[in-house]
Order: structure tokens, then C-alpha cells, then sequence
């Protein structure tokens, strides 16, 4: 019989069950044995006690980019790695948009090798959709299933050809495959930097209005009728984009949907004054619009949060803001960026535990994610109230570009568990 | 004197008594710069480096022009024919031209926000000198000098600027300065050519022109910038020197002391009728251009005063 830890003074997080109240777990070797919260606490061969902390299932965060192969300098596995366990994300779910894009098996097997002698936390990788992320011929769907590639993806590029995104979400069909798109109108978005609005104007940055997304998400949505496929949309932003996505939940199609930790805690005036840390894709939006996904995320029409964690180089971020590189590292700020949002009263605990464990896991049909019996012992332990000043040069990614810098946050992770093993504990 | 700034960057952070300020000392170089000796000393000993990533003559010769006049060591700098081309970022620039002590920064990059990011890494003065589609201050404040001398004042009059807001820094700082004097303010144009946002400015839009130019005391013409667009804004010069060229025809709505006014260079019957550009009744063009100067002059003037009340970084 394997080893047996028990986690005691726990306040346990259920996403499942939608509950958080204080108890005990369980887990015998790399799994979830039992946890209880009224009956008695069983014996173990160890005890941890939590001290009245947060136990929850690890964060499984859709859309990582770790940028190897090409540009190790940024972020590598092991690095990316370490700041996973201590932003307590079990399973880093990575994008292919890496140079090269991953887009065949041998490249996949080349990463998924590099994750697993290099990181403590679970790595799943996903592959691009289209050869070299170009849109124009697909990817070795099926041999991409085989070598591990949990979803398709060709991030950030949007396929323009209607006619080959049409063949893909078909023959993906066929393999059960899902497919992650961004939605969004290229055309009316290139060389975009801002949202169109007053903030943008006053600041003469080149803009996007947000209907961009709502008529990339549309043209998606028809894709979807006419092919069946099983669909999530990266990021939905923007209000306007939400109730076509209700209409095609409720007219039963395969789609879910996610946001990112920035666009729910962030909107564009963060921007101030170019600071190019603030500059993701697609841009903040405006508070209007965050308060509808914070909302949408509240009843469960946007399934998933995600970090999007993109590591960028001081170069590619000291330019003007037009010419600056997108994107921003979040794997150790996306818990204590959404616990704001528990501390602002807009969610609670279990609900966001729902969209960054266990509504992710769900989608891409892994076992984690859960505080149940039988699941993986994939865990988190925090203290949701701990106070600091979020300090860049403290965070393991090898890209300091977090727009957190010099911010008051709340929430600390105190214990990272992956199957069963301790891979993090803050000093 | 009301001015505690150590750049200008743009007309947003200044408020309304450093303007005047700014305004009231340009007035006196104004009548500096109309005497048989047109020189003063308040740059002596200083160095001006004008670096322009971007075209310009006239802003350029403005500020250079103003840099002399003050006694200041003047140096041009043709950025695009320099190291940028050979792939030395903004910030590198910034640091070696720092490393040779200049006292003032006369800056234009085509990127809106640029020369905000290059003030940060120069101890010196930077004056922007018009960043992508963001702000132009000095213009803002000539353009403000003209008004105020040729009206009498720089409050409650009805202004309309008319053209291409959309890519104009013109316009931004000009709605900035004339809004935060307390001016009515009317956008004219077409409306792929309006800012998105626009109505939340606190303006009026007009796409009418005869509309919006009724019983206007101000006439503020913009340059079409062909060069910002990437096609499809309007349909062909013609149709919009119909609907939104200033003419005779379209200038009679306005009131019949209304001034005209252009930030240049004009593109003679695309946006204004050479005849009126070129009447000395109602065109201010030329005036503009002379103000342009004793402006730069002012605001050189206020920011070396700051530079110089500052305390002195010690050399090792």
C-alpha cells in the first residue's frame, strides 16, 4: 500500500460541487483518496495542517507559451516550469506558437520530451491547426492526437480562408479532436493596438473595435453549424461577443469559451501612459466590457480563465507601444489576480476554481481538476488573504513583463501538490 | 511664472495658467523677433539637439530658428538617415545622444507615445515636436498665440476644426488646449476620418460643413495626411475638396470676422482654396508661422529655467 498524506484545517474548494466549507483530504500515493468534511479525519502516514488555508484542485491553464524551440531566452520549460508550481498551476496546457510552431509530431514529441525531463508540474501540449500556423494546409491532425497534442490550435493567427478552416473543423471532427480559435475580424483589427474608444483617440493609438471579436465569433459559430466540431474560443473580451455565444450554447453546438486572468482585472486606461507591460492581444478592453465577462464568467457562460501567459523580453517590450511586443506573464499572478475578484465580492472561490481547474480539465478530458475520490492528487494550498506588493524581479519566469509590477495584491500559494508530490512550498 | 514642468511632452498635463504663461512670455519674444537684433541670452551655454525621425521643414527650421535666436549651440539630427536604419532601437539613440550633455531634446517620431518612452531615459528636457497621431504641443500653442492676439482673447469663442481628424496631432492638442481654455469646439470632417471616441470629447460633429461652420469665430483647416493612411478613408481628393475644401462659398457661413488658419504644409485645393489661403483678411497662415517661433522660444525658455533651478548631478 503506497504512502498516505493527509491535509487537515483545510477549507476545502469544490468547483464540482460548488462548495467551500472547512474538512480534510485524502491522497494515497498520486491520487485523491477521500475527504470529508462533518466526519472524522482518517489516520495517515503524514499530516499536513493547512492552518484554515484553501485546499482546491490545482489550476489547469489553457494556453501557455513556453518558447522553446526559438527563443529559450525567454522562457524555457524548467522556468516556466518553477513559476507554474508557484502560482499553483498543476497542468500548464502549452500554445504551438513557437518558432518553429508546433505543428508536427516530431516537433511535439521533441517539447513534450524537454517538459517532462525539465518541469515538476503536469505539461499537455497542444499543436497548430494549419502547417507553420500559415492557414492554408492542415496539421497531421490525427498523428498529432497520437504523439499527445491535447487541442489544436493556431493561436493568435486567425484563419482567413473560410474554406480550409471549414476542412480542418471537419476532419478534426472526425478524430474527436478539439479546436481553440481566436476570434476575431483580421481585417479590421490589423495593426491594432488599442481599443477604439476616447482612451485610444487620446492616445493615438490605432484601434479595434470590439465588434471585431463579436464578427469573428459569429463567423466561427456558422463554421460550427455546418461541421459539428468541437470548438473553445481562446478569449472572449467584450460584451457584444457574449450573446451570440449564449444563442450557440443554448442551440446545443460543441463551443466553450475563456477569458484571460488580465482582461477580467485589468481594462485599457491601465495603459496610462504607453506602458507597454499593459499591451496584450486582443487589447484591454473597456470597464464596461469587464464587467460583463466578470459576469459571464459568474454564470458560466465563459467556462475557462486562462494566464495566456506570453513571456516577452525587456527588448521586445522597450519600444514605442505600437512597435512593442504583445502579451504578458501571469502563471504566478493569474491566483492572486483572480482572487481580486473574490475580494472585490464578484466571485467566489469555488466559482473561479470552476473556470481555472475544473471546467478546463473537463474540456480537454483530463482526470484533474476535481477534489473527488480517484482524481489525480493535483493540489493547491493558499491563503487567500495574504497581503503583498507584487515585485517583478521575484517571479521564476525568465520574462519579467508582468503588468502587476508594483501592485498591491492578496493571495499567496503556500503548497503546490502534482500527483501526490510536493513540487512547491513558499518559504 | 506658473511652469513646473521639466518636458513638454504634450498639452494633457499642462493646465490652464501654464499656458497663459507659456503664451505671455512667447508674446514678448514676438516683439524680440520683429527688432533689427533678434537675439537673447536666455540658452547661452546650452545645447539643442532636434531629432527628427520623421520629415520636416518647418518645424524643424521653427525650432532651430528659435534655439539660435536664444543663444543656444544648435545641432540637427536626420534621424532617418541615421543609425535606426541600422537597427539601433529608440532607447540606444536616447542613450548615446544623452552621454553628450545636451540641455534640450526637440523630438518627432512617427510613433504615437515615443517620445514619452525617450524622456524617461534622458536627463535633459525633451520638447515633443509632434509623436505619431498623439499630441503636437507647440503647435497647439502657436495656433493658441494666434488666436488669442488676433481675438483678443482665448475663451468663449466658437471654433471649428475641420479635416482629417483621425490621424491629426494637431487637432488632439489643439481640442485639449482650446478645450481646457474654455472654448466651443466643432469637429467637421467625414466620419471615417473622425477619432472613435470622438463624442465623448465633449465636442459637437459636424459632417456637413456649411453646418458646422455657422457663426463660427475660428476656422481651423487640417492637412489630409495621404501618408498615415492606408487607402479607402475617402473616396478621391475631388469629392472631398467638394464637401470639405474651404471656399468662399463654404467660409461665408462663418461669422464675417472669422479667421483661417492651417498648421501647413497645404495641399492647395484638396483642403483649402488657394485664394483664401491666401488672403491677408481672413488667413492667419502666415502669422501662424511667425508665432510658431517666439512659441518654441518660450517654451525652451521655461523648461531651461526648470533645468536650470535643478540641482546638479555630480560626476564622478
Amino acid at each position: 500500500m503506497s504512502r498516505t498524506t493527509l491535509f487537515t484545517n483545510a477549507r476545502l474548494i469544490d468547483p464540482e460541487k460548488g462548495t467551500d466549507a472547512p474538512g480534510w483530504l485524502l491522497i494515497e500515493g498520486t491520487t485523491i483518496k477521500a475527504l470529508g468534511t462533518e466526519d472524522a479525519a482518517p489516520a495517515a502516514d503524514a499530516v499536513i495542517d493547512c492552518g484554515g488555508h484553501c485546499l482546491a484542485p490545482g489550476i489547469v491553464d489553457i494556453g501557455v507559451k513556453v518558447c522553446e524551440p526559438g527563443e529559450r531566452h525567454k522562457e524555457s520549460y524548467r522556468s516556466a516550469g518553477l513559476a507554474a508550481a508557484a502560482g499553483g498551476v498543476t497542468t500548464m496546457i502549452t500554445r504551438p506558437d513557437t518558432l518553429p510552431a508546433i505543428d508536427t509530431p516530431e516537433t511535439l514529441e521533441f517539447v513534450a520530451r524537454r517538459a517532462n525531463a525539465a518541469g515538476p508540474v503536469n505539461v499537455r501540449p497542444m499543436a497548430a491547426l494549419t502547417k507553420g500556423r500559415e492557414g492554408r494546409e492542415m496539421t497531421e491532425i490525427g498523428f498529432l492526437l497520437d504523439a499527445g497534442a491535447v487541442a489544436f490550435t493556431d493561436c493568435d493567427h486567425v484563419i482567413t480562408n473560410t474554406k480550409v478552416f471549414q476542412r480542418a473543423l471537419t476532419y478534426a471532427r472526425g478524430l474527436g479532436a478539439l479546436i481553440i480559435a481566436h476570434p476575431q475580424e483580421p481585417g479590421l483589427s490589423a495593426g491594432a493596438s488599442a481599443t477604439s474608444g476616447k482612451f485610444a483617440s487620446l492616445r493615438g493609438l490605432p484601434s479595434v473595435s470590439p465588434m471585431a471579436e463579436r464578427m469573428g465569433l459569429d463567423r466561427d459559430i456558422a463554421l460550427l453549424e455546418m461541421t459539428g466540431a468541437r470548438y473553445h474560443a481562446d478569449q472572449i473580451t467584450t460584451a457584444r461577443a457574449l450573446p451570440a455565444l449564449e444563442r450557440a450554447k443554448r442551440n446545443g453546438l460543441d463551443i466553450t469559451a475563456g477569458t484571460s486572468i488580465h482582461h477580467l482585472t485589468l481594462n485599457e486606461l491601465d495603459v496610462a501612459d504607453y506602458r507597454t507591460f499593459f499591451k496584450v492581444k486582443p487589447p484591454l478592453r473597456s470597464e464596461d466590457d469587464r464587467q460583463a465577462v466578470i459576469e459571464a464568467v459568474r454564470s458560466g457562460l465563459i467556462d475557462v480563465i486562462c494566464s495566456m501567459h506570453t513571456p516577452q523580453d525587456v527588448e521586445s517590450k522597450r519600444l514605442p507601444f505600437e512597435e512593442a511586443a504583445s502579451g504578458a506573464v501571469a502563471l504566478e499572478t493569474l491566483l492572486p489576480a483572480a482572487l481580486r475578484l473574490y475580494h472585490s465580492g464578484d466571485l467566489d472561490l469555488p466559482t473561479l476554481f470552476r473556470a481555472m481547474a475544473f471546467n478546463p480539465a473537463q474540456r480537454l478530458g483530463l482526470a484533474s481538476g476535481r477534489l473527488a475520490p480517484g482524481a489525480p492528487a493535483d493540489l493547491l494550498v493558499f491563503d487567500p488573504d495574504k497581503p503583498f506588493v507584487m515585485d517583478r524581479n521575484s517571479l521564476h519566469s525568465k520574462s519579467k513583463n508582468t503588468p502587476f509590477d508594483g501592485q498591491r495584491l492578496q493571495g499567496k500559494v503556500r503548497l503546490t501538490y502534482v500527483a501526490g508530490t510536493c513540487v512547491y512550498e513558499a518559504a | 511664472m506658473t511652469f513646473s514642468h521639466s518636458h513638454l511632452l504634450g498639452i494633457e498635463p499642462l493646465a490652464p495658467p501654464e499656458i497663459t504663461t507659456i503664451l505671455d512670455l512667447a508674446d514678448q519674444y514676438v516683439d524680440l523677433n520683429r527688432r533689427d537684433v533678434k537675439h537673447a541670452d536666455a540658452l547661452a551655454g546650452l545645447t539643442q539637439i532636434n531629432m527628427f525621425f520623421e520629415n520636416s521643414t518647418r518645424t524643424q527650421a521653427s525650432f532651430e530658428l528659435a534655439g539660435k535666436r536664444l543663444g543656444a549651440d544648435v545641432m540637427n539630427m536626420a534621424m532617418q538617415a541615421s543609425s535606426i536604419k541600422k537597427g539601433e532601437t529608440l532607447i540606444d539613440t536616447a542613450m548615446t545622444l544623452n552621454a553628450m550633455h545636451p540641455d534640450l531634446l526637440v523630438v518627432r517620431h512617427p510613433q504615437s507615445g515615443a517620445v514619452d518612452l525617450l524622456s524617461q531615459k534622458v536627463n535633459c528636457a525633451v520638447l515633443n515636436a509632434g509623436d505619431g497621431r498623439h499630441e503636437h504641443p507647440t503647435q497647439a500653442l502657436l495656433d493658441a498665440l494666434t488666436i488669442r492676439r488676433a481675438k483678443g482673447r482665448l475663451h468663449r469663442l466658437n471654433i471649428a476644426i475641420c479635416g482629417d481628424i483621425a490621424h491629426s496631432r494637431v487637432a488632439r492638442s489643439n481640442l485639449l488646449l482650446l478645450g481646457k481654455m474654455e472654448n466651443r469646439i466643432r469637429l467637421i470632417g467625414p466620419p471615417t476620418l473622425m477619432p472613435s471616441g470622438i463624442r465623448d470629447f465633449g465636442v459637437e460633429v459636424f459632417d456637413d460643413m456649411k453646418q458646422g461652420l455657422q457663426d463660427v469665430d475660428v476656422v481651423m483647416m487640417l492637412r489630409l495626411q495621404r501618408e498615415r493612411m492606408d487607402g479607402g478613408f475617402i473616396p478621391s481628393e475631388r469629392e472631398y475638396y467638394f464637401r470639405y475644401g474651404l471656399d468662399a462659398e463654404k467660409l461665408a457661413y462663418a461669422k464675417p470676422d472669422a479667421i483661417v488658419m492651417h498648421p501647413g504644409p497645404m495641399n492647395r485645393g484638396v483642403e483649402i482654396d488657394g485664394e483664401i489661403a491666401d488672403d491677408i483678411n481672413r488667413s492667419v497662415i502666415q502669422e501662424q508661422v511667425e508665432m510658431g517661433v517666439a512659441v518654441r522660444m518660450a517654451a525652451m525658455d521655461l523648461l531651461a529655467r526648470n533645468l536650470r533651478a535643478r540641482p546638479k548631478a555630480v560626476m564622478a
